[in-house]
């Protein structure tokens, strides 16, 4: 028993992480007839709670609870799995990487996320404007004029064959490299002072 | 009209039945933290090409659901409540072009793409609830403008 979970502990590889990712398409079909996706949550909590009287959160999302629940899951999930199951090793990130994020300034690779950039003791406000405010707002900007995320395009999209989502999928990657090559530098250097 | 051609009004869930998402949910979040997918390094790693890890893990995952999805029309696979599983075919539009750039720029600065916002803030790294409200914003603010964006 003790075996398992320090075997659970450990980070799960790819080939045991991505079948098990991919079995919420047939799993959420089968139990209640869902269609997988994540960033319609974000489109629920707005209708919830400020409409406005716009016509895009006009609608009854009580229907849409499962959605709201199914994140609250990702939350405990989230939780356990940073708990019960942390990897009390430190996280491995490949060389090229380090030596490309070491360049910009990233110092401390220890952690699922830069330390320097995601922890109350170091932000300053530039690092909340750029990594949380603008990040996030893109995030849910971008997901609701594409009309889903990784989770909605990429898997249950591509899944089920829908050529609109191989479409936004191919221009999540270009957005993720045009930043990441181009403005990321400058923003990060700006961010950490250097 | 034959009676039977008439599909059955798909059943409501309400109160503990939805508990069931919730579960799923909570399976979810905990694959994602514990392959890294939450990871802002392993996002960086993904848009240098500099580690197959995410490639495998979505690639994979695709591969379950297009193969799931397969056997279900195959074998006209019922769900719980009864019913013929129904996947909307989605629309071509301009959205799923410069939305999705869009976001494909805000998941290179956050490292997350919403499913991992979510699992960040239960992992207790809590300055991404900062995200999460953010993302609520951008939303809104989609939401506010759509109709006069290219669609």
């Amino acid at each position: 028993m003790l075996e398992i979970m320090n075997w659970l502990r450990e980070p799960w590889p790819w080939y045991i992480a991505g079948p098990l990712l991919g079995l919420t398409v047939p799993v959420l079909l089968l139990i209640g007839n869902k269609s997988f996706g994540v960033s319609s949550s974000l489109r629920h909590v707005c209708a919830a709670c400020v409409p406005a009287k716009i016509p895009f959160f006009s609608y009854n999302w009580k229907k849409e609870m499962w959605n709201l629940l199914f994140v609250a899951g990702i939350v405990i999930g989230g939780f356990l799995a940073a708990t019960v199951l942390t990897n009390p090793a430190s996280m491995v990130v490949a060389e090229s990487t380090q030596t490309d994020l070491r360049a910009l300034g990233i110092t401390n690779f220890n952690d699922l996320l830069p330390h320097q950039l995601f922890s109350w003791e170091e932000t300053n406000w530039s690092i909340v404007l750029i990594f949380y405010v603008l990040g996030g707002f893109l995030v849910g900007f971008g997901t609701r004029y594409a009309g889903g995320c990784t989770s909605g395009h990429a898997i249950m999209g591509i899944s089920t064959l829908q050529g609109p989502s191989l479409v936004a999928t191919i221009f999540f990657m270009i957005g993720g490299i045009v930043m990441t090559h181009l403005f990321l530098p400058t923003l990060l250097q700006f961010a950490l002072g250097n | 009209m034959n009676a039977k051609t008439i599909d059955k009004a798909p059943s409501e869930e309400k109160g503990l039945q939805l508990l069931k998402y919730l579960i799923v949910g909570i399976f979810f979040g905990l694959i994602l933290v514990k392959s890294e997918v939450v990871s802002w390094f392993r996002i960086q790693e993904m848009f240098r090409f500099q580690s197959f890890h995410m490639y495998g893990v979505i690639g994979a995952a695709i591969a379950v659901g297009m193969l799931s999805v397969f056997l279900i029309k195959k074998f006209s696979i019922k769900t719980l409540a009864g019913e013929t599983v129904e996947i909307k075919d989605k629309v071509f539009k301009k959205g799923q072009i410069i939305g999705g750039f869009i976001f494909g720029l805000g998941w290179a600065v956050t490292g997350a793409c919403p499913g991992p916002i979510f699992a960040q803030i239960g992992a207790g790294y809590s300055v991404t609830l900062i995200t999460f409200i953010s993302a609520l914003a951008g939303t809104w603010v989609y939401g506010r403008f759509a109709h006069k964006l290219p669609n």
